[in-house]
């Protein structure tokens, strides 16, 4: 094939744009790090991250900011992958949220506030990290359609929606004052689609969660959730009941409903996404309140 | 006129063989375009058309929809595509876009990625950002209203950021009764405008976003029209990163990759042209030259790469290469230089400021530049050149701009990656401008030193500050260095360029023949005075931390100044206070006669009459005074 009738893919032009983001924060930035959450789009991220600087590791650690409440599962996986890339992981635990016990039964958004929201300001002060890589695209919410690749964050972590420096061509403005951080989204224009796709084409190993199998469930407020271990208070009448499921999206496993599925493999789960015909994030509890709130979590400082 | 249907639709493949779906879907190519008009020409109405026909809208994305267009909507009962776009909750509220917002979707055929980006002429820096990255443009067209101001200015821009395709859409045909006469019309006059400003092709396309006509299914109200339908269009429109794989190889490293003695690496996007393991290749500005080892990724050596691959190339030779060189093909490289001519477009609230050094940021490459008066602004309605002495907030205008350093580059027309460009503010680092180089004023070898006069004013220029001396006097033990070290830091990390010339340190080496008698102390300020006047003719600021405690000596210095640029700092702390705190213990040596001629004990110390500064350090923190000093500093 003559060169110049090569046309790359757009998943081809996706990997090398998040590859040139990646190598960008590395070049400008004084202590980067990556956010890890252990979902298939954060498992998309560090196989860029391997790419772009192989045959070096990642030359920064992964963080996971974590709330104790996440699947099994995705313990396990964070700390195979962790190890595969010959990366350091750090797991960060909000203490004050763990000195009061919360949970998500007891302390509703309070739940997400403290270990997430506050829990992620405070692993970056902590360490100081001036540069986190996150896993968010425009296309999953209105308002994050908006935000740039580089989302400069105030001392106090917050965002100013209002004040965002335009991004021109592939050039990005990483200069930042004393204090200040940035956020980076080098997955900003890939598409859930993309994503499945690219995990079939590479290879990129995804907590097994994301397939069905039978998994013990309780239906409660109208979602599937998954009695994941011990700590879960079944109310009155509650009997956990086998049945196949998968999950769309993981988090905290109170907080997660699974979808009925007997989709088993790559292939067919891409099949039920292509299929379906409610958006992802449905299955988080979070979104719920108004079109508006995740601008409003943002701003305070949620990923 | 199209079959109106809400209902949810798939493609049937997705179902009957999702790997041949996926195989097809594997393979499609990547289209980024954007879309020019205001809220009334129904531009968020079209990009809220094409996502719900391209299935990109979710049934509980729909019933929000369905929700809020019944409550804030501005289409009655129906559905308001607008809705789906306008993302910011205070633009939902207002009715108008105010920032780029990114939007996808995908065909059969290509992935597309959407800029929406607002009208309004106060939304020019916006808009370019939208444009600085698209394949294509699609520009609307109210059919009642015609070609307006606004369409002169969003294709002006589109031409300026060298869009390659330009689509104009005429919106709202439903509106004037699908006429092909007022189609006709508006074509030939935007034929004639687009001539006049350099747009050489076009593709018109008559629609209606709100109803769907010619979007994605063929209109039935307009069989007159036989072109392809937007979608169509959007979907067999050749690339632009096809031209770039013609032109030379060039790529900007941005990373050198050494994960061992072994290897080195050097990473980077390639921006055009094709490289192979053996290419002659030459690094530049420096001009070394080498032959390409490998082509190295995650996924194994690779026989060729092309424009837009991120790849790490390794060299057959040790040659100097790092972040800001650019690999390029040895008998083609890019052209080096320190002056231009661009064209700014200016984005910052704060106006540009002819002479004051900016940060510039072209492809790797982050060098210091100065802008001079615009030669002209653009009226971006009209075209016209209008004389001007700056660029205030969305203005754009022709400059020439200086860099300190010899910069690698192409004309912004040939190759968007290494002639565009970024300024940046030194203070704020806000992205103040967006640049485009035409060409150089002259090439960097030809420039030699003696051509140009090199003067104080220009040294300092270049650091971007106005060189100062700022001469610390006080009592042993009042806090002199320790503030001048404090405000040394501050300076430095606002990317100011001082030195700090401490009393005992030049006592260790150029004035270490001096004792400390009253003759002795003269000679050593009026050293001290002579090296500060040097470091200040190189633009530095200069701090100084001396006791000089005779007036005449300050003054001796002064003098040696230009206006304004001697700052003296009084650290005002009593005897009694320096005393007690004896860091060095001197004074207790002093007191036991053990040090003769101590200031304070048994010489005189004379308090400044009128210094720029004081300092009262037994009321002030030293965190604070420093504050204080770099504040004055700053202040003009």
């Amino acid at each position: 094939m003559a060169l110049d009738d090569r046309q790359l893919t757009h998943l081809q032009r996706l990997e090398a744009e998040s590859i040139q983001i990646m190598r960008e924060v590395v070049s400008t930035a004084s202590n980067p790090v990556m956010l890890y959450s252990v979902g298939k789009d954060s498992a998309c991220m560090l196989h860029l991250a391997k790419k772009a600087f192989y045959p070096s590791p990642p030359p920064f650690p992964l963080l996971h900011v974590d709330t104790t409440w996440k699947f099994r599962e995705m313990y396990k996986l964070r700390d195979k992958a962790a190890a595969d890339a010959g990366m350091q992981l750090l797991v960060h635990h909000n203490p004050e949220a763990q000195e009061k016990g919360i949970n998500p039964f007891d302390h509703g958004s309070l739940h997400t506030d403290m270990w997430k929201t506050d829990g992620l300001k405070q692993a970056l002060s902590l360490y100081g990290f001036d540069a986190a890589f996150g896993g968010a695209r425009r296309d999953e919410e209105k308002s994050r359609a908006k935000e740039r690749v580089f989302s400069f964050r105030s001392a106090n972590h917050r965002w100013d929606p209002k004040n965002q420096r335009p991004e021109l061509w592939s050039q990005y403005n990483a200069r930042k004052a004393k204090g200040e951080s940035i956020r980076v989204f080098p997955l900003s224009n890939w598409t859930e689609l993309d994503i499945w796709q690219y995990i079939q084409l590479e290879g990129i190993e995804i907590v097994p969660l994301y397939f069905s199998a039978p998994r013990p469930v309780v239906e409660r407020d109208g979602l599937l959730i998954m009695v994941d271990d011990d700590r879960f208070p079944l109310r009155e009448g509650e009997e956990p009941q086998m049945r196949s499921i998968r999950f769309r999206t993981l988090g905290c496993y109170p907080l997660t409903g699974a979808v009925e599925s007997t989709a088993a493999t790559l292939s067919e789960v891409i099949q039920e996404m292509l299929l379906t015909t409610t958006s992802e994030r449905q299955g988080r509890a979070i979104d719920h309140d108004s079109a508006a709130s995740m601008e409003k979590k943002k701003q305070e400082g949620y990923f | 006129m199209t079959e109106q249907t809400h209902e949810y639709k798939v493609d049937a493949l997705i179902a009957e063989d999702i790997d041949a779906y996926l195989s097809k879907h594997q393979h499609k190519t990547m289209l980024r375009f954007i879309t020019c008009g205001s809220v009334d020409d129904g531009k968020s109405t079209l990009i809220g058309r094409l996502l719900y026909d391209s299935k990109m809208i979710f049934e509980d994305q729909l019933a929000t929809l369905s929700k809020e267009s019944k409550s804030i909507g501005t289409q009655g009962q129906d559905i308001d595509f607008a809705l789906l776009v306008d993302g910011l909750a205070a633009e939902r509220e207002q009715g108008i876009t105010i920032d780029v917002a990114y939007r996808f979707f995908a065909t059969d055929k290509r992935k597309f990625i959407v800029a929406d980006t607002p009208g309004h002429e106060q939304y020019t820096r916006n808009m370019v950002t939208g444009a600085s990255t698209a394949d294509l443009a699609v520009i609307l067209i109210d059919a009642r209203q015609g070609v307006l101001t606004q369409t002169r200015r969003h294709s002006y821009i589109v031409n300026l950021l060298g869009i390659p395709n330009v689509v104009l859409a005429v919106n709202k045909m439903d509106l004037v009764g699908y006429s092909q006469d007022r189609f006709d019309e508006i074509v030939a006059e935007y034929r004639a405008f687009a001539k006049s400003i350099g747009i050489k092709e076009f593709t018109a396309i008559p629609i209606s976003g709100l109803k769907g006509d010619n979007i994605v299914d063929r209109s039935t109200g307009m069989d007159w029209y036989y072109g392809p339908t937007l979608m169509a269009h959007l979907e067999e429109v050749p690339l632009s990163d096809r031209s770039a794989v013609e032109r030379p190889f060039r790529m900007p490293v941005q990373w050198v990759n050494r994960p061992n003695l072994d290897f080195r690496g050097f990473s980077g996007t390639i921006s055009s042209g094709a490289v192979r393991p053996g290419d002659a290749v030459r690094v530049v500005p420096s001009g070394k030259t080498s032959t390409v080892k490998s082509i190295v990724t995650y996924d194994g050596d690779l026989d060729a790469a092309v424009a837009g691959q991120a790849v790490t190339i390794t060299f057959n030779d040790e040659i100097d290469c790092s972040r800001g060189s650019v690999i390029a093909a040895a008998d083609a490289p890019p052209e080096v230089a320190d002056q231009f001519e661009t064209t700014l477009i200016w984005m910052d609230e704060a106006e540009m400021l002819p002479g004051r050094p900016y940060i510039l940021q072209l492809g790797t490459q982050s060098v210091t530049a100065t802008i001079t008066e615009p030669k002209y602004e653009v009226n971006v309605n009209t075209a016209e050149h209008l004389p001007s002495r700056t660029l205030k907030l969305n203005a754009i205008g022709v400059c020439n701009i200086s860099t300190d350093r010899p910069l690698v580059f192409e004309g912004y027309e040939d190759d968007r990656t290494m002639g565009g460009f970024i300024l940046i503010d030194r203070m704020t680092n806000a992205t103040v401008a967006a640049g485009l180089v035409h060409f150089a004023l002259r090439r960097s070898q030809n420039i030699h030193w003696q051509a140009v006069d090199i003067d104080r004013t220009a040294h300092a220029a270049q650091k971007g500050q106005k060189a100062r001396v700022v001469w610390f006097t006080g009592l042993s033990g009042s806090g002199k260095s320790t503030i001048a070290n404090l405000v040394e830091k501050k300076l430095h990390s606002l990317g100011r360029h001082s030195f700090l010339l401490d009393g005992d340190n030049v006592r260790h080496g150029l004035n270490r023949d001096l004792g400390f008698t009253d003759a002795d102390r003269v000679e050593n300020i009026r050293r001290v005075g002579e090296v500060a006047r040097l470091m200040t003719d190189a633009g530095l600021i200069v701090l100084t931390a001396f006791i000089s405690p005779f007036r005449a000596e300050r003054q001796m210095v002064r003098d040696l100044m230009a206006e304004g640029e001697f700052v003296e700092v009084f650290v005002n702390t009593p005897l009694d206070v320096a005393e007690s705190r004896d860091v060095k213990g001197l004074y207790k040596k002093a007191r036991a006669g053990q040090l003769k001629n101590f200031t304070g004990i048994d010489s005189p110390y004379e308090e400044p009459q009128a210094p720029e500064l004081t300092v009262n350090t037994a009321a002030m923190t030293a965190e604070d005074a420093a504050e204080m000093i770099v504040d004055y500093l700053l202040r003009d």
